[in-house]
């Protein structure tokens, strides 16, 4: 890392990025804190809500909002921890040197990424299967849980960023990540909706795609400002 | 510094004259309200469509206190002056003043029209996310110690807060569609000019009663950080 140490150019800048993804990774692997805490939450909600109310699995306007309520809950216990952790194990000054903030910010984006699309293969199915659903068009369907989980990835790296400078973390999380998440959880639940009952939700889609874009432009423009002193 | 030093006295706030102005002003606007302007039909109580007369100003002058409150943000994180934090905090706060005057407003409105004051209309329900998105940042705000910290922090969330405030304002509310009245007021007989010169001099009002609260609030502000 030391040849790529703060130098601009979209090259190093991805490089670095994959770098500071491949080290959460491989902590991940090693100390598997976030995603297996991540995966029982999503399991123990799901059985929760099925268990409670599966009689609406065949209601598509339903099922889809209980669907996104499991991985939003999921997303809040777990994604928050990304930048905290920094902190504790006292290795976020050792990034701050070693890569550029927005190398930082879109390797912590790419892994909280990742461990969403991980814990909706776990979750989905499960989901699926014990609320009896119909899914009419699963292509759409899969394309809105991954373009969601990404929407999703996008507002809680950004919320989690700026927690870890807070003295209340936990229950602050959920609330500053809430207003970023507003148009995720209205178009995400409203597409997957439409996907299941086998209607058009291109345009949920694209919202979805390009509100993504939006953020994720901002906050690299806003990232150093909460990540360096 | 220099600047907040001149602006320390009171007087300088607010001339005592405009002060006066206001208040008369502001009498002028409601006893207009209740007894120049004719009763709006095509409501179930036409009378109580007077409160529009408080109601939409408020709304208005909200999204202007973001939207300035924002501005400073911008303003702070690329220049890095304190006083344009405290700005930045102060119209949030007025802001958020005008959001729950407009709600309180509005729930009153639909108490006496509708029946209940609250029955998840799509603004009803886009003005609470506004409470509650507003609300987290003064909670952000409280949960940091360091105060260039907490200002660098709380602008980047203004920022991205105001990135989804015209989504949840403008777009959100005309997709769902609902009871509130957008269309009923302007095309019935409703707004006629009457209520479109009370309107405009009741947002004077508003506009005057923002800038008196907000160089009151920074006043003291600057006042107390500096000793």
């Amino acid at each position: 890392m030391k040849n790529i140490k703060r130098q601009s150019g979209f090259g190093n800048i991805v490089r670095s990025a994959w770098a500071v993804f491949a080290k959460d990774l491989i902590c991940e692997l090693r100390a598997r804190n976030a995603i297996s805490a991540i995966i029982l939450f999503a399991v123990t909600s799901v059985i929760a809500v099925s268990f409670t109310s599966s009689v609406w699995g065949g209601d598509s306007d339903i099922s889809s909002a209980l669907l996104w309520l499991v991985i939003y809950f999921s997303a809040m216990s777990g994604l928050s921890r990304s930048f905290v952790h920094e902190d504790e194990a006292s290795t976020s000054g050792t990034l701050k040197l070693a890569a550029q903030p927005n190398a930082v910010y879109l390797g912590k984006l790419a892994f909280n990424w990742a461990i969403m699309i991980a814990m909706e293969l776990v979750a989905v199915p499960l989901f699926v299967l014990f609320m009896s659903c119909k899914i009419a068009d699963w292509g759409m369907f899969t394309a809105l849980l991954i373009i969601g989980g990404l929407a999703l990835a996008v507002s809680a790296t950004m919320a989690a960023a700026m927690v870890a400078r807070a003295v209340v973390k936990g229950a602050l999380f959920a609330v500053i990540s809430f207003p970023l998440l507003i148009p995720v959880l209205a178009s995400a639940v409203h597409g997957t909706s439409l996907a299941m009952s086998g209607q058009n939700a291109a345009s949920d889609l694209r919202l979805l795609v390009y509100y993504s874009i939006t953020i994720i432009t901002t906050s690299l423009i806003l990232f150093k400002f909460i990540w360096e002193d | 510094m220099g600047r907040l030093d001149s602006k320390t006295k009171s007087s300088s706030v607010m001339p005592m004259p405009l002060k006066l102005l206001w208040v008369l002003w502001t009498a002028a606007v409601i006893l207009a309200a209740v007894f120049y302007l004719p009763p709006a039909y095509g409501f179930a109580v036409p009378e109580s469509a007077r409160i529009v007369i408080f109601h939409v100003p408020c709304a208005m002058l909200a999204v202007v206190g973001y939207i300035i409150s924002t501005v400073y943000a911008v303003c702070y994180l690329i220049k890095g002056r304190p006083d344009q934090d405290i700005k930045s905090f102060v119209s949030a706060r007025l802001g958020l003043l005008f959001t729950v005057l407009a709600t309180l407003s509005g729930m009153i409105f639909a108490k006496i029209e509708w029946g209940t004051a609250w029955n998840w209309d799509p603004r009803e329900t886009t003005i609470l996310m506004l409470l509650v998105v507003y609300g987290a940042y003064f909670a952000l705000r409280s949960a940091i110690n360091n105060s260039t910290v907490r200002a660098k922090v709380s602008a980047v969330y203004n920022i991205l807060a105001c990135l989804v405030m015209p989504y949840l304002v403008f777009v959100l509310p005309r997709i769902l569609g609902g009871l509130h009245p957008t269309q009923t007021l302007s095309s019935n007989s409703g707004l006629s000019i009457e209520y479109r010169v009370v309107m405009a001099a009741s947002a004077i009002a508003m506009i005057w009663l923002y800038i008196w609260i907000f160089r009151a609030s920074v006043n003291r502000l600057a006042g107390s950080r500096k000793k």
